[in-house]
């Protein structure tokens, strides 16, 4: 095993980051946080995260981008709100989950492999080429570009029980306007 | 009365479609027939947000918009495609520069939209346009003896909770009691099942549902009742993995309240989705035969 450093020298923080999170949507209002520790005990996934929410915020308002950006947490974050509609400085803490999830996709520094953000990228793909989401090949796209076809073969007896009660189907779903949406997406791109 | 247009989204299209199969049936019996949107687009549901915000605000707006030429709400029977469609409203409607630029970007693609439409929860509209009064009178056959625990799941009464408790939200009860059924004092009714997590990371989907039916049945639940086509598919299917893992008894039928609302006013079950079911159903006509007697 190799020795590693464990604590950061102050100079290796990034000062900016929390300026650079509150300009983000929904963000503004993360350095009221009191450090409580309602929105981790109200977490119903905090026991598998690496940093619960609580901490989460504390890295943001201390500098360690690095940390934030490549917890396993804000991935894990299946958007319940709860944590959000209970914090008493009314810290917008789903939005910021969501914030730094698109600053991991933006900066690749998300963990590899990793089904969750390999499956919002495939669901986004999906609805901007045909304008509408097909659950079977969202499913079996996410599986494969994360190479895992061990956990494709487990669904098997799923896939077929819903194929049973006519609950799935290989039909790709398409809206008649795709132009339209396309054009829609393209401008909004581009204007930014 | 409000006028709605109906919005599907991908699951009442696609793994739920039981849940439009008894939802539209149970609107036409109230007195409200429902018209599906035109080339309505997909809301993006989390990946949208997750990737792109603005692009999020974007293909919302073009549903918004669709609906404003018709002159209706929106009714979105699924809870993720009605946060994200209420979220991008609000967004679309704050008069914030970014959003006055997407605005722009809807006007020039031919959706022009003047923030005129509202987004609602069928059950929202159950409860806030027809009432719990005029639903029981409706009823033909009350549901006497049925046991339900009522599970809202999250992003129906989180964040907005203008319509009911973020906590213990109470309205589905009032429906289930309005048809003779009995909810349960149920605790885990808005904690979490997953969401999508049981595609990703199966063992803590297994976790969470476990926590969710194990409650349930300790309270003497025949059947789950849901609203929302996430929640009621990661209910049902994990059902024999969790029976395996944690060897616990804790089966029991997932249904939509539209498929029980739909038995208490007299459409015929064959009519309502019920084959869809994986787990199986028996129990609960039994029950339902005998008044509640087992």
């Amino acid at each position: 095993m190799e020795i590693q450093r464990k604590v950061k020298y102050e100079e290796e923080l990034d000062k900016n980051f929390l300026d650079e999170v509150k300009e983000m949507s929904g963000c503004d209002e993360i350095d009221r946080c009191i450090q409580c520790g309602t929105c981790s005990s109200s977490c119903p996934m905090s026991v598998y995260m690496d940093y619960p929410p609580r901490k989460i915020v504390s890295l943001i308002k201390n500098g360690f981008k690095e940390e934030a950006l490549k917890s396993f947490t804000i991935w894990l974050c299946p958007s319940c709100y709860t944590c959000q509609v209970r914090c008493p400085a009314k810290i917008k803490i789903t939005d910021v989950m969501y914030a730094l999830k698109r600053k991991a996709i933006e900066k690749k520094v998300y963990p590899s492999r990793f089904a969750i953000p390999i499956l919002a990228k495939e669901m986004h793909r999906l609805i901007a080429k045909n304008g509408r989401n097909s659950e079977l090949w969202l499913v079996l796209n996410m599986y494969l570009k994360s190479k895992n076809f061990l956990g494709l073969l487990r669904m098997t007896p799923m896939g077929l029980s819903m194929m049973k009660t006519g609950r799935m189907s290989l039909k790709k779903e398409k809206i008649k306007n795709k132009k339209q949406l396309r054009t829609l997406l393209k401008a909004v791109k581009e204007g930014r | 009365m409000n006028e709605y247009i109906y919005y599907p989204g991908c699951s009442l299209k696609g793994g739920s479609r039981h849940y439009e199969e008894s939802l539209l049936p149970v609107f036409r019996e109230i007195g409200m027939k429902l018209q599906e949107l035109e080339d309505w687009n997909c809301c993006g549901a989390t990946a949208y947000f997750s990737v792109d915000d603005t692009m999020a605000a974007a293909i919302c707006g073009r549903n918004l918009s669709i609906a404003e030429k018709t002159g209706k709400n929106i009714m979105a029977p699924c809870a993720g495609c009605y946060l994200t469609l209420k979220k991008s409203n609000d967004f679309l409607r704050s008069g914030n520069v970014k959003a006055q630029k997407i605005l722009n970007d809807l006007k020039n693609t031919g959706c022009e939209y003047a923030g005129k439409v509202d987004v609602r929860h069928p059950l929202e509209i159950l409860i806030k346009d027809i009432g719990a009064e005029k639903i029981k009178k409706k009823v033909r056959k009350k549901l006497a003896g049925l046991i339900v625990a009522c599970y809202y799941g999250c992003q129906l009464v989180r964040p907005y909770t203008d319509f009911d408790d973020p906590d213990y939200p109470v309205t589905l009860d009032s429906i289930m009691e309005a048809i003779g059924a009995t909810p349960v004092d149920y605790s885990s009714k808005t904690r979490c099942c997953g969401g999508s997590l049981t595609g990703t990371i199966e063992k803590v989907g297994l976790r969470l549902n476990y926590i969710l039916l194990k409650e349930a049945k300790r309270k003497g639940a025949d059947a789950l009742v849901t609203i929302c086509p996430l929640c009621q598919f990661n209910l049902e299917i994990l059902q024999s993995k969790i029976v395996h893992k944690y060897k616990e008894d804790i089966k029991m039928p997932i249904l939509y309240f539209s498929q029980l609302m739909g038995l208490a006013l007299g459409i015929p079950k064959e009519d309502l989705g019920f084959s869809r079911s994986i787990i199986s159903l028996k129990p609960l006509w039994e029950k339902l035969q005998n008044g509640g007697a087992k």
